[in-house]
Parts: structure tokens; C-alpha cells; sequence
């Protein structure tokens, strides 16, 4: 398999959401001697992007983009070690800190949006479920976040978003971390209403948003 | 069957502007729809307004009883908007939902007893939503006790088994099912669920929802919340009842078939 085939293929696996077949071809890869970052941005990423696209025309469905998410993210930790070692690393395009908020445990949407991301190349730190605003901003500074993404699925969980930006603000981070809200019952309204910087409806809008809110192309 | 019509939520997009101007008509409309199609209970639900949900939700009970006089369930899980609605309600209404673990459960039942509503109860622990239908069943036996221990009579209890969409977990459905075999047969309650969470991010759905629904029924389930105004699936429903043979004579069934409403 020469090198063009090998990308082609990468595009492919992930089109198919064929996780094994990922891990297998980011391994072949590395033996071949394929730069990580070519093998993730001229062949994974080529099919994440193809999947986005098909998606949002209603061609996809939200299992397949599950799967393609899987396969992607199975091809990043295999090759990530390679990458950060390489001198010529992948610049980081946003790290991005995820949660669902305190008194909330809806996990799906939330996980689903974190691996869309990651598949789109974005560094993700999901802290999970029931996040204290105070741990939102301790992570955040840590981790030295772009961006913070705050996920509420119940409408009495939904105020705690506010509490976060809140927070932040206090923090003295507001000024350099965006931050998107999202889940069930959250709309734009609500999300311009609370400061937020950005809504989105669903996985793959979210990285359009987030590209958008980063001032990324 | 115990049917739940859920078309009056306020996370719907034909329901938002109408509850935002209070649209009267609108609503005693969507209400008198559901109960003639054969909802028994009317859901409301106005949680997407934060702030102004006791209001919404007081207002919906009125407008819903005012036209229909069928018993609502109060789907909302802010104490303080289930309260505004059952002071209004007339008869026995249903409360949807509680859980065990939730910080809500201290605010919500006190108003359950007081009102003797019917309650619906989520199969749910302090970490989430259970992988299991062992642990799911775990989860309501220590709420069910709970609750019995604070005066909810079992019988006025109905367990939701928590649907999930099939698009994220291809066992979702599964779970479901078994949890709903055991809460029927092994404790002897009542199980409630709604359909449509089974068929998100799939197209097609209501086909999904209506082999969902025969599926659950054959398992146990006697409760649903369910879009009424959906002709094939209350027809399933009533051919699904005689088949488990919860329609003596046949009667549901035929009556059915007598008002035309078995047609496609």
C-alpha cells in the first residue's frame, strides 16, 4: 500500500467508523514511516470532515457519527504519542474544556460533543458529569483553556451555566476563555442572555461554533 | 393502558410562542385532541421557561382541565412549579418525575402526599443512569421503599425505566425491556416510559417508537407517554392489548374498529 492508498484508506475506515481498522492503519503507519501529522490531517481528518459534511445533509445518522468519532479518536491515541515527540508536532488549533454542570448527570450529548472535537483535532479535557462552577475554573486555569463548554440537560440545571461564566468572570478568566453552552432544553436566546459566547445545536455545529467563537478558519 | 398524551411541552417548537403569548385556543385545542384520541392524562410541561414556569404551568392546568377536564401530569422537576400547578388542579394528578438521589426529592414528594398524586419514579441512582436492568431495578426498589416509607401508596407509583436512544447504545432498548420485565413481575408495580428518547439521531422514528411500544407492552409495560394524535400507533396499542389479552372481549379493540379509528 503506497502512501496515497494508505491516506485514502484512513479516510475511509473513519467514513465507515471502523475503529480497528483505524488503530491497524495509524500502526501500519508509523512502521511505514508516515509523518503522524500527515497521516491525521491528509487521511483521518479528510474523513472526519467528509462525515461532518454528510451528516448535516441528512446522509449520516447519529449512530454512524458515533462510530466515525470512535475510529478517529482510536487513530489519535495511537499516533498522539508519536506527534508529541515529533519536533514538527501538530500546533494545538484550541484546548478545550468540557463538562456537564453541577446537579446534572445527562452524560451522551456532552461525551458525543468531546469526541467530535477531539476528532476535529482540538485538545479536550472532559471533566465528566456534576461540575461545580468552581471546578469548571480551577480546570480551566490548569489546563489553560480557550474554551470552556458547559453542558445541561435539565432546566433547573440550566441556571448553573450562568454560575460558571459567573465564576469565571470572578476568577479573572473570562477575558481570555470563551465559553458555549449547549443541551436539550438550552437555545440561543438563553445563551446570549447568560454572556455566553456561543450555542450550538448539535455535535457538529459545535465544532463550526467553536471554530467560529476561537476566530479560527 | 394508561396513556400520557405529551404534545404540550414547552420544548416542542409549535408550543414555545404559544405558551410565550398564552395563546388560550391554541392550547384547549392540542388538550381536547389528545383526550379524544384516548389520552387519560394530559402532560404539561413548560421547562423551558425558567423563570416564569410556576406561572406557565398553574396556567396550563387551568386551560387543560378548563377544556378537557381529564387529570394532567405535571412534568416538571422544580418543586416550586409542581406546587403552583397541583394548588389549581382538580382530581388526582400525576407528577413527573422524582428520583431517589435528587435534591429535589425532599421538596417534591411532601406535595405528592398532600395532594395524593400519582407519581412517576426514575429508575436512577446518585451516579446516573444505571447500565443494568439488575441495577436499574435495584435503584427502584430503594426509591419505591423510600416512598412507601413516606406515605406514597405503591399502588399510586409508576417506574420509568429511562429510555435511551438507541443511536448512542445499540442495547439501550434491550435494558429497557428487561427492566420493565422485572419491575412488572418481580415487584409487582407499574412501569410508564415515553417512546420517543428509543429513536433519536435515527430516521424513521416513529416507526422505531411503534415497534418500541409493542415490544414494551409485551414485556409489561402499562403506561405510556405517547403522542395520541399518532392514528397507527393508538391502533397498535389497542390490537397489542387484546393480543395480551388486557381487553376482555375484545371490547377496546372492537369499539375501535367501530369509530373508524383503526384505518390507516
Amino acid at each position: 500500500m503506497d502512501r496515497g492508498d494508505l491516506l485514502t484508506a484512513m479516510k475511509q475506515c473513519v467514513l465507515d467508523g471502523d475503529v480497528e481498522e483505524a488503530a491497524r492503519l495509524a500502526e501500519l503507519s508509523l512502521r511505514q514511516g508516515v509523518p503522524p501529522i500527515d497521516s491525521v490531517e491528509k487521511g483521518y481528518v479528510q474523513g472526519i470532515n467528509e462525515v461532518g459534511r454528510l451528516f448535516e445533509a441528512g446522509d449520516l445518522f447519529l449512530p454512524e457519527l458515533v462510530a466515525s468519532a470512535d475510529a478517529m479518536k482510536a487513530a489519535l491515541e495511537v499516533l498522539k504519542p508519536w506527534m508529541e515527540k515529533a519536533e514538527t508536532g501538530r500546533k494545538v488549533i484550541g484546548r478545550i474544556v468540557i463538562g456537564t454542570v453541577k446537579g446534572d448527570i445527562h452524560d451522551i450529548g456532552k461525551s458525543i460533543v468531546a469526541s467530535i472535537l477531539v476528532a476535529n483535532g482540538f485538545d479536550v479535557l472532559d471533566l465528566g458529569v456534576d461540575v461545580s462552577p468552581a471546578a469548571f475554573v480551577e480546570k480551566a486555569s490548569e489546563f489553560g483553556a480557550d474554551l470552556v463548554g458547559l453542558s445541561a440537560l435539565l432546566t433547573t440545571t440550566m441556571p448553573v451555566q450562568r454560575e460558571v461564566i459567573k465564576a469565571l468572570r470572578e476568577a479573572g478568566l473570562r477575558d481570555r476563555v470563551k465559553v458555549l453552552v449547549g443541551g436539550a432544553p438550552v437555545t440561543g436566546r438563553w445563551a446570549s442572555e447568560i454572556g455566553a459566547d456561543g450555542y450550538a445545536e448539535d455535535a457538529i455545529r459545535a465544532v463550526s461554533v467553536v471554530r467560529g467563537v476561537l476566530g479560527l478558519p | 393502558m394508561l396513556i400520557v398524551g405529551e404534545l404540550i411541552n414547552s420544548s416542542r417548537k409549535s408550543i414555545q410562542p404559544a405558551l410565550e403569548s398564552r395563546d388560550e385556543q391554541f392550547i384547549r385545542q392540542l388538550a381536547r385532541r389528545q383526550v379524544h384520541a384516548g389520552a387519560s392524562y394530559v402532560d404539561v410541561n413548560a421547562g423551558t421557561f425558567v423563570d416564569a414556569e410556576p406561572e406557565i404551568l398553574s396556567w396550563l392546568v387551568e386551560v387543560v382541565q378548563g377544556e378537557t377536564g381529564a387529570p394532567c401530569s405535571i412534568d416538571s422537576s422544580n418543586p416550586r412549579a409542581i406546587e403552583a400547578a397541583l394548588a389549581v388542579h382538580r382530581g388526582r394528578a400525576m407528577v413527573n418525575s422524582v428520583t431517589l438521589e435528587d435534591s429535589r426529592y425532599e421538596g417534591i414528594v411532601p406535595l405528592v402526599v398532600r395532594y395524593g398524586c400519582k407519581i412517576v419514579g426514575l429508575c436512577m441512582d446518585g451516579s446516573g443512569i444505571p447500565a443494568t436492568a439488575a441495577e436499574r431495578v435495584r435503584a427502584a426498589r430503594t426509591l419505591v421503599e423510600r416512598l412507601t416509607a413516606d406515605g406514597v401508596p405503591s399502588g399510586d407509583i409508576y417506574l420509568d425505566p429511562l429510555v435511551q436512544p438507541l443511536a448512542t447504545g445499540t442495547g439501550n432498548g434491550v435494558v429497557v425491556l428487561e427492566t420493565i420485565g422485572l419491575v412488572t413481575r418481580e415487584m409487582g408495580l407499574q412501569c410508564i416510559c415515553g417512546l420517543s428518547n428509543v429513536s433519536y439521531g435515527l430516521p424513521a422514528r416513529k416507526l422505531i417508537n411503534r415497534a418500541f411500544l409493542v415490544l414494551a407492552m409485551g414485556a409489561g409495560l402499562g403506561a405510556a407517554i405517547v403522542d395520541p394524535l399518532d392514528r397507527q400507533l393508538m391502533a397498535l396499542i389497542r390490537a397489542s392489548e387484546a393480543l395480551l389479552d388486557r381487553d376482555p372481549s375484545c371490547r377496546a379493540f372492537l369499539a375501535a374498529f367501530r369509530r373508524g379509528e383503526l384505518e390507516p
